[in-house]
């Protein structure tokens, strides 16, 4: 391959075959400098945000929805060209043909596009839903073709919950990075090649694969067609920066107008370009203004990213999110920073158009990031509550140096690994059912396999431990069970074509499982080994409360004694997971993540043992039940750093909130505090933090006034929201959680 | 001031721990809260601290052992802080515990209402990198009404930290119609430059946020009524102070 699009790049492997990271590796310029090269936004800039903040504006005033297109099935070239300004517009593309305007995804499961639409006072238009209902089956109709008793008991009741049984897994990044470098048809004949390849012993595997290659190259032709209709060929490389940026950005639009997945990240794009920007810099084709420009407008773009779904969903998620995570930072194999002057710009945007729940900027921390930049995130930090970071020193290991960011947590090597996403599993209404004898704790219902209840009046430790670790056993084979379901339908109805036509052909899979309520089972556990737990039965000898005397240790404050307990069920429940049978031989994994599900969880899960009341939330991903952390925040991070990531690959998320005021009294110390916290529980080899400061008055005045706050942004396990979208009993969780105040 | 002896092993009692102390000293710090305090302040935000007989009792290294699980949050500004209640109350244990710390090379700062017996501190400040001495009053009289001791001692700990060259913050709790009037403050300043070591100087702003505790040990709280000091009373007395 040789093109005059390349002209000025280091030359080496990447040009024989499709190898993005040997690419970046041979033409990325590390930056080692401070912020001080950052400029404002343009008056074009000003004048587009604007724009796209009217429109937000009358999203709002119409229940959070702007406007849906019932008519069309989404696909990569659906829709014709939209525009929020074609003239102030540097780079473009929108979902559908209007800003905002929400397309209809139905392969994913039609049931919930129709009820979507009703939510919102419209109507699919019935030839259409037709064709779903008669003729051609949804993700979520073959899923509950074959689902047993068991697997829609357990999810009836709650213990396996937020399954993408009935909408887009998600979780899927291709690499858009290959369309700027390559040009699309490089990329089809590459497959071409694969295909060629694939002629192997003709069996199930054999033969879906060469479907899947075949779906994916005629997904590449589609995206070409795609871009024709905003006048742009990009069968070739990209020339310049513009153009890298579009073509990316073309890749990425083709797979949300193709899926509708519960987390589309973007990858780690943001050093890939600034190739580009620092070759036109160079040449003086460009200003440093030019690229900020090009960058908040492509991150305009990210932000409006939109997904029809139900008020249901949105409540269990909260807001409307679609994690476009995009990975900054961190360091090279060969101990150089893969920070670039790129990644100081991305950041800035949270300064050029405001503070914003998307994209996901997800900062991977090594001790070794460069000083700047280490000050300039832990700066944005606290100005705008909207970074995440991930242990980048611990993940290298895991999975080198291009990996990206699935939805929140899950690392993966960009375009050489995928998830088939698994939700969680509720573990403390697990522990319940083992006491339980296999009912629920709220209906009374049989749900797992019946046996003999506890029956005494005092909860012993090991009684509950050995019968906790068989429903544990129970629910990871059932779990699984559903997972290998899902996926495999997924596969045959929502096939993500053009997300898999930007991996490799062979890639790593895995089975990525969840646990929800890891601290409540801790502390239960802990309640029953250190004080006394008595259990209260109704009438039907159903135990329903719990009264405990005496204290315990508790999750959250570094505390070996409790600690340890949850260190042991990660363990003992992962390698549950571990021994299933995995559809496509998958890697099982794990998560402790909760997203904002913690609330949702709390509300359908009864008394647990650690005196916790029926229906009070979780604490979020792996953070300790609010209040019961009496150590301070550290002695939390100190905990959580604890759980071992080898048995949660998956990530292992926790959120940190902080008043401005605790976290030190001058500007310049909140910044080099923040730093020394974060590196502090990563070298504790933490893996996952979220990071807010603010005031808990500030919070309840957004509750009350949310008008005043269109743009307050908030961390919550894995991502970012806008506070004022979430539904009031959220607002409440998250106000009621720890934040720590201490002056 | 009194000094607590008790037999056997040399144990502190303590109120409690603060993983994230980011307001008592440089950087990220690991907070030791000391049970029992010979002063009464009627301002006093940790009433909860004041009765020696409290607290949970712990050895030198026991405590010391905890902190080693902080050392990687320290950063190089950060380290661990005494406070209390008054710390010197138990000044053996406080002692052998920076004494620990030094020998792991962490930075050790001591929070103290420096109402001391010199001769009693004996080793002690070769092992304290930093003094946060609060210092509640010039005027003997109020001194003696405000927090229940005279003030001599204390401005005599000041004179000894400044003697012996060790580094100090001093501290000032803002106390409108109390603590804030012009001539106090002038007053406060003259001493403070009569001070070689002094670093930085903060006002504190009364506020209530510990009032709940006097409740708790159902005592009526004396400042009841007394408001809090406002961002612009702070302005305003560090302006006399010539801090800002």
């Amino acid at each position: 391959m040789r093109f005059d699009a390349w002209k000025g790049f280091n030359e080496g492997r990447w040009e024989k075959e499709v190898d993005v990271r040997n690419f970046i590796q041979l033409n990325y310029t590390p930056y080692e400098g401070t912020d001080e090269f950052l400029t404002m936004p343009t008056e074009t800039t000003k004048k587009l945000w604007d724009k796209v903040l009217d429109l937000y504006k009358q999203e709002q005033a119409n229940n959070g929805v702007l406007d849906i297109d019932t008519e069309t099935i989404s696909t990569i070239a659906s829709h014709e060209a939209g525009y929020i300004d074609k003239e102030l517009e540097k780079i473009v593309g929108l979902q559908t043909d209007a800003p905002l305007k929400r397309a209809i995804m139905p392969f994913g499961g039609i049931r919930i596009v129709e009820k979507s639409c009703e939510a919102y006072g419209r109507k699919m238009n019935p030839d259409v839903a037709k064709v779903f209902h008669e003729i051609r089956r949804s993700h979520n109709d073959g899923v509950f073709s074959v689902y047993t008793p068991d697997i829609r008991a357990a999810r009836s009741s709650h213990l396996i919950t937020g399954l993408p049984d009935g909408y887009g897994r998600g979780r899927i990044i291709g690499d858009y990075r290959r369309i700027a470098l390559y040009g699309v048809d490089v990329l089809i004949e590459e497959k071409m090649k694969g295909l060629e390849l694939l002629d192997k012993e003709f069996d199930e595997g054999t033969i879906r694969e060469r479907e899947e290659i075949h779906d994916q190259i005629a997904s590449l032709k589609e995206l070409k067609v795609m871009a024709e209709k905003y006048g742009y060929d990009i069968s070739k490389p990209a020339t310049n920066s513009k153009e890298a940026v579009q073509w990316l950005y073309f890749g990425y639009l083709a797979a949300i107008k193709e899926q509708n997945g519960a987390a589309m990240s973007i990858g780690r794009i943001t050093t890939f370009l600034d190739i580009y920007f620092e070759r036109d810099l160079k040449s003086g084709a460009l200003t440093e203004e030019e690229v900020q420009e090009l960058m908040d407008h492509f991150v305009m773009k990210l932000r409006m990213v939109r997904f029809l779904r139900t008020p249901e969903y949105d409540a269990l998620f909260s807001g409307d999110p679609a994690w476009v995570t995009e990975a900054i930072g961190g360091m090279g194999l060969d101990g150089r920073t893969l920070v670039t002057k790129n990644s100081f710009r991305m950041l800035h945007t949270l300064t050029n158009l405001g503070p914003a729940p998307e994209p996901n900027m997800t900062v991977l921390w090594s001790q070794n990031l460069p000083a700047g930049f280490k000050e300039f995130t832990a700066k944005m930090s606290i100005k705008t509550s909207s970074i995440q970071y991930e242990n980048d020193d611990l993940m290298r290991g895991f999975w080198g140096d291009d990996y990206g960011i699935a939805c929140c947590v899950s690392a993966m090597r960009i375009g050489k690994q995928m998830q088939f996403f698994g939700a969680r599993c509720n573990l403390a209404k697990t522990l319940l059912y083992a006491i339980n004898g296999g009912r629920d704790e709220i209906s009374g219902k049989q749900v797992a396999p019946k046996f003999e209840p506890v029956t005494s009046e005092y909860l012993d430790y090991d009684d509950v431990m050995y019968r906790f670790d068989n429903m544990m056993e129970y629910v990871a084979k059932i779990y699984i069970k559903a997972l290998n379901a899902i996926h495999y339908m997924h596969d045959k109805y929502a096939y993500e074509k053009i997300e898999m036509a930007l991996h490799d052909e062979k890639i790593l899979r895995t089975m990525a499982t969840g646990i929800a309520g890891l601290s409540v089972v801790a502390d239960s556990l802990s309640a029953i080994k250190y004080a006394k737990v008595k259990a209260i039965r109704n009438e039907q000898g159903l135990i329903e409360h719990y009264e405990v005397e005496g204290d315990y240790p508790k999750y959250g404050n570094d505390d070996d004694r409790v600690d340890d307990i949850a260190i042991e069920i990660v363990q003992k429940f992962m390698n549950k997971i571990a021994k299933q049978k995995t559809y496509r031989n998958a890697k099982p994994t794990m998560s402790i993540l909760t997203i904002t599900s913690n609330v949702v969880y709390g509300k359908n899960t009864g008394d647990t043992p650690d005196g916790r009341k029926a229906g009070e939330p979780f604490g979020p991903g792996a953070n300790p039940l609010h209040g019961r952390d009496t150590n301070g925040a550290v002695a939390v991070m100190n905990t959580v750093a604890k759980l071992p990531y080898e048995y949660s690959e998956d990530g292992i998320s926790y959120t940190f909130s902080i008043t401005p005021a605790a976290l030190g009294k001058e500007a310049d110390g909140r910044v080099t505090n923040l730093i020394a916290l974060l590196d502090g529980y990563f070298k504790q080899t933490g893996q996952h933090i979220n990071v807010n400061v603010f005031d808990r008055e500030l919070l309840i005045d957004a509750m009350d006034h949310p008008e005043k706050y269109p743009q307050l942004t908030i961390r919550v396990s894995g991502y970012a929201v806008n506070f004022v979208k979430l539904t009031r009993e959220q607002q409440l969780d998250v106000i009621n959680r720890t934040i720590h105040e201490r002056i | 001031m009194f000094i607590v002896k008790e037999v056997g092993e040399l144990k502190g009692r303590i109120h409690s721990f603060e993983s994230l102390g980011a307001v008592d000293g440089p950087g990220v710090r690991f907070v030791i809260f000391m049970q029992g305090c010979p002063l009464r302040c009627k301002y006093c935000h940790n009433r909860d601290t004041r009765e020696y007989s409290f607290g949970t009792k712990y050895t030198v290294d026991e405590v010391v052992n905890k902190i080693k699980r902080y050392v990687a949050y320290m950063g190089e500004d950060g380290g661990v802080t005494v406070t209390g209640g008054e710390p010197l109350l138990q000044i053996d244990f406080v002692r052998e515990l920076f004494k620990r710390l030094k020998e792991l090379n962490i930075h050790t700062c001591l929070d103290t209402s420096g109402f001391v017996q010199i001769d009693k501190l004996k080793d002690l400040l070769d092992y304290t990198d930093l003094v946060l001495l609060d210092i509640k009053h010039m005027d003997n009289e109020t001194h003696q009404d405000l927090i229940g001791v005279s003030n001599e001692k204390i401005k005599l700990f000041a004179k000894h930290l400044s003697d012996k060259g060790i580094p100090m913050w001093i501290r000032h709790v803002l106390v409108p119609g109390i603590t804030d009037s012009e001539e106090h403050l002038i007053e406060l300043r003259e001493f403070i430059g009569s001070l070689k070591t002094v670093q930085k100087v903060e006002v504190l702003g009364y506020h209530t946020l510990g009032v709940h505790k006097w409740a708790q040990s159902e005592e009526e709280y004396p400042l009841a009524g007394v408001p809090e000091a406002t961002i612009e009373d702070v302005k305003r007395a560090k302006r006399i102070l010539g801090i800002e």
